[in-house]
C-alpha cells in the first residue's frame, strides 16, 4: 500500500500526519524498517466476534503493528442512569442485573449498599452471609468464564471454555434454585436479601464449591505450562504501575501491575474483615499476570466461601426497619462501593426525599479498565489486541450502560 | 523441554474425553427439547393473575390498586378499573381490574410486582413457551390470558402457596373475629377491617 492510499483511507489531513479528526495529538507517519510505511485504518468491531460484545475499535495499524487505537463505545447505550432516575429505588434493581450481566448479584450487592447508606439500613448478619457467598460465587464464575473466553480469543478454540462454562452451569443452578434466574437474579434488596436460603441449598453449595478447586487444577493443567499460551501472553499488553494507578484503574487489572489494592481490604464492606484471604499480586502487569490473577483470586474466593459457609448463622434476612413499598430515604448523599469480579463497582446517589433518585451515577469498573486500552495495546500485534482487549475482562452491558 | 506443556493440555482434554465414556458426571448436556432438566421450585418467567374458586373474573384477587403498575420498572403493566365491586378474601368490597394487560415482550422477569403486591394477586409463572409470529397481539397478555387458578400456583411454587393460603386464611379468621366483635359492640353488621396489609397506596381507598 502507498503513503497516499493510507491517506485516502484517513480521510484526507495534511502530509505525514494522521487527520485531526482522531481527536488526540497527530501521529507521525514513519516508515518502518520492513513495513512499506503505510498505514491502514481499520474498524474492528462493533460485529467482530472476539471484541466481546458490541464494542468497536478505530485501529491505525502500521504493517502489523498498532499505532494507534481508539475505543468507541456507545452501541449498547440504555440510558440506565436516566432510566434510574425515573423509577423508584426498588426499580432500579433489576436493571443493576442488566449492567455486569455475568454478575449481576455483586452489582445488585453495589447498589443495595449505596441505598443502605443513603437509608440508614443494616442488612442483618445472615443476610451479609448471603451476600458474601453468592457474591464470590459470582466471582468464580465470572473469573472462570473469563479464562475460558481469553484462551479462546487466543485460539484455543471451544475446549477451556466449554470446561469453564461446565462449572459456571452448577454455580447458575446455585442461583437459579435460590433467585429464581440464572442471570438477572434481583436478589439482593435494601437491608437484606429477598428470601431466604431454601432447603439443601447450603449443601448443595457446598458440594460445588468443594469440587472447584478441582476444576482449577484441570483448567491450569490444561494451559498453564503451554508453550504458545506464554508467547501470546508474556511480555504482551504491559500496562505499567503508574499508569494503572494514575488510570484509576481497578479489580485484577491493577493487581496485576502490582498494585496492593482490592477493596475487601481496603476499605471492608458487609463483613469481608472477618474472613482470612489473600490478595494475589502480579508482577509485570501484562497479560499473563491478568490471566494468573484470576485464576489465584479464584482459590482465595473459595477459602472465603468455605469460611462463610461454615460460619453462616440463623436469624431474620431483612432489616425490620426496610419496606418495600413507599421507600423515600431522607435527602442526602451516598457512594456504595465494593470489589466487583471485574473492578470497583460504585454507585452515587443523591436522594431528594423523594420516591425516585435525585441523582443516579454508576461506576462501572470495566468502562474506566479501558481507558487504558491504547496504552497496552501500541506497538502490538493486531492479534495481541484481541487479547489485551480480552484480558481486561468486559462486559458491554456495563461499558455503555 | 518445548512442547511438554501442550502435551499436558492434550493429556487433559484426552482425560475428558474418554472420561465421558465411562463417566456420567462427565455428560452434563442433555437433549433439549426430548429431554427436559426438572425445574427449579423458584424458577421464574412472567406474571401471572390468580383467582380464587372457579371463576376467573369474579374470583380474582386484584383489587385494581395499580401498585404494580406503577412500581413496574419497564412499565409493562396496563390496568383500568372497573366500577363494579367485587368481595376480597375477607369479604371486604374492592375494585376490580376491567383492563389489565401485561405486555411481555417488554416485561424482564423481575418479579417486583409480585413483592409490591398486597393482596397476593399477582405471581410469578413458569411457562416460558411463548413464542408467536404476532409481537404485538401475541405477546401482549390480557386479563384472560392472565387469570390462572390458585391450584396452578400450588402446582409450580408450592411453597409459597401454601404460605400464601396460611396468610390469607389468618386474614379471613381476623376479619370475621373482627366483625363479630364489632357487631356485638354495635349491634349491627360491620365491614371488614382495614387489616395492615390495605393500609398502603390506593389500596386503602377501595372502601372509600
Amino acid at each position: 500500500m502507498t503513503p497516499d492510499h493510507a491517506h485516502q483511507k484517513a480521510g484526507g489531513g495534511g502530509e505525514g500526519t494522521l487527520p485531526q479528526a482522531w481527536g488526540g495529538p497527530s501521529y507521525e507517519l514513519r516508515s518502518s524498517p520492513e513495513g512499506d510505511g503505510g498505514l491502514l485504518e481499520i474498524s474492528m468491531g462493533p460485529q467482530h466476534p472476539s471484541t466481546h460484545g458490541v464494542f468497536r475499535m478505530d485501529v491505525v495499524l502500521d504493517g502489523e503493528r498498532v499505532v494507534k487505537l481508539k475505543p468507541v463505545f456507545g452501541y449498547l447505550h440504555r440510558n440506565h442512569e436516566k432510566i434510574g432516575e425515573g423509577t423508584t429505588y426498588l426499580g432500579s434493581m433489576p436493571y443493576t442485573d442488566r449492567l455486569d450481566y455475568f454478575c449481576s448479584l455483586t452489582n445488585n450487592w453495589a447498589y443495595a449498599l449505596a441505598v443502605e447508606k443513603l437509608a440508614g439500613l443494616e442488612a442483618p448478619e445472615r443476610a451479609q452471609y448471603i451476600r458474601v457467598i453468592t457474591a464470590e460465587l459470582t466471582r468464580l464464575q465470572n473469573h472462570a468464564c473469563l479464562g475460558g473466553f481469553l484462551l479462546q480469543d487466543m485460539g484455543a478454540s471451544g475446549t477451556p471454555l466449554m470446561y469453564a462454562f461446565r462449572e459456571r452451569e452448577k454455580i447458575l443452578d446455585l442461583f437459579e434454585s435460590l433467585t429464581g434466574a440464572r442471570m438477572m437474579c434481583n436478589y439482593m434488596r435494601f437491608g437484606g436479601c429477598r428470601c431466604d436460603l431454601p432447603p439443601g441449598w447450603l449443601e448443595q453449595a457446598r458440594t460445588v464449591v468443594a469440587e472447584f478447586p478441582k476444576f482449577l487444577d484441570e483448567f491450569e493443567s490444561l494451559l498453564n505450562g503451554n508453550e504458545i499460551l506464554m508467547s501470546r501472553t508474556q511480555g504482551v499488553g504491559v500496562l505499567p504501575r503508574d499508569l494503572a494507578i494514575n488510570a484509576s484503574i481497578t479489580g485484577p487489572v491493577l493487581r496485576a501491575s502490582g498494585v496492593n489494592y482490592d477493596i475487601r481490604k481496603a476499605e471492608p464492606y458487609g463483613i469481608y474483615d472477618r474472613f482470612q484471604f489473600r490478595v494475589p499480586l502480579g508482577d509485570h502487569g501484562d497479560v499473563y499476570d491478568r490471566y494468573m490473577m484470576r485464576v489465584l483470586e479464584m482459590r482465595e474466593s473459595i477459602k472465603i466461601l468455605e469460611q462463610a459457609m461454615a460460619a453462616i448463622p440463623g436469624g431474620p434476612i431483612m432489616d425490620p426497619k426496610a419496606k418495600i413499598r413507599g421507600f423515600r430515604p431522607k435527602a442526602g448523599e451516598a457512594y456504595g462501593r465494593i470489589e466487583g469480579p471485574k473492578g470497583e463497582l460504585g454507585f452515587y446517589l443523591i436522594s431528594d426525599g423523594s420516591p425516585n433518585p435525585c441523582r443516579y451515577r454508576v461506576r462501572p469498573p470495566s468502562f474506566i479498565n479501558l481507558t487504558v486500552l491504547e496504552d497496552m495495546c501500541l506497538g502490538h500485534h493486531v492479534a495481541d489486541v484481541v487479547v489485551i482487549l480480552g484480558s481486561v475482562d468486559i462486559v458491554l452491558g456495563e461499558v455503555d450502560r | 523441554m518445548l512442547g511438554t506443556g501442550i502435551l499436558k493440555g492434550m493429556v487433559e482434554t484426552g482425560r475428558n474425553f474418554l472420561g465421558s465414556y465411562v463417566s456420567e458426571d462427565r455428560l452434563v448436556t442433555v437433549q433439549y427439547p426430548e429431554q427436559r432438566i426438572p425445574r427449579q421450585e423458584a424458577a421464574r418467567s412472567f406474571p401471572f393473575l390468580v383467582f380464587d374458586g372457579s371463576d376467573p373474573v369474579w374470583g380474582l384477587r386484584c383489587v385494581a390498586c395499580q401498585i404494580c403498575e406503577k412500581e413496574c420498572p419497564p412499565k409493562c403493566i396496563y390496568i383500568i378499573k372497573d366500577s363494579l365491586r367485587k368481595a376480597d378474601h375477607i369479604g371486604k368490597m374492592q375494585f376490580q381490574p376491567r383492563v389489565f394487560d401485561i405486555d411481555i415482550s417488554v416485561c424482564m422477569s423481575c418479579q417486583i410486582c409480585v413483592e409490591v403486591c398486597p393482596f397476593d394477586a399477582i405471581k410469578m409463572d413458569v411457562e416460558v413457551d411463548f413464542s408467536t409470529g404476532d409481537r404485538f397481539g401475541g405477546l401482549l397478555m390480557n386479563k384472560q390470558r392472565l387469570a390462572k387458578p390458585n391450584s396452578y400456583f400450588h402446582k409450580i411454587h408450592p411453597s409459597d402457596a401454601s404460605e400464601v393460603d396460611g396468610r390469607l386464611a389468618a386474614d379471613r379468621l381476623k376479619a370475621q373475629a373482627k366483625a363479630k366483635a364489632d357487631a356485638e359492640a354495635k349491634g349491627k353488621p360491620a365491614a371488614g377491617p382495614a387489616g395492615k396489609s390495605f393500609a398502603v397506596g390506593k389500596a386503602g381507598t377501595g372502601s372509600a
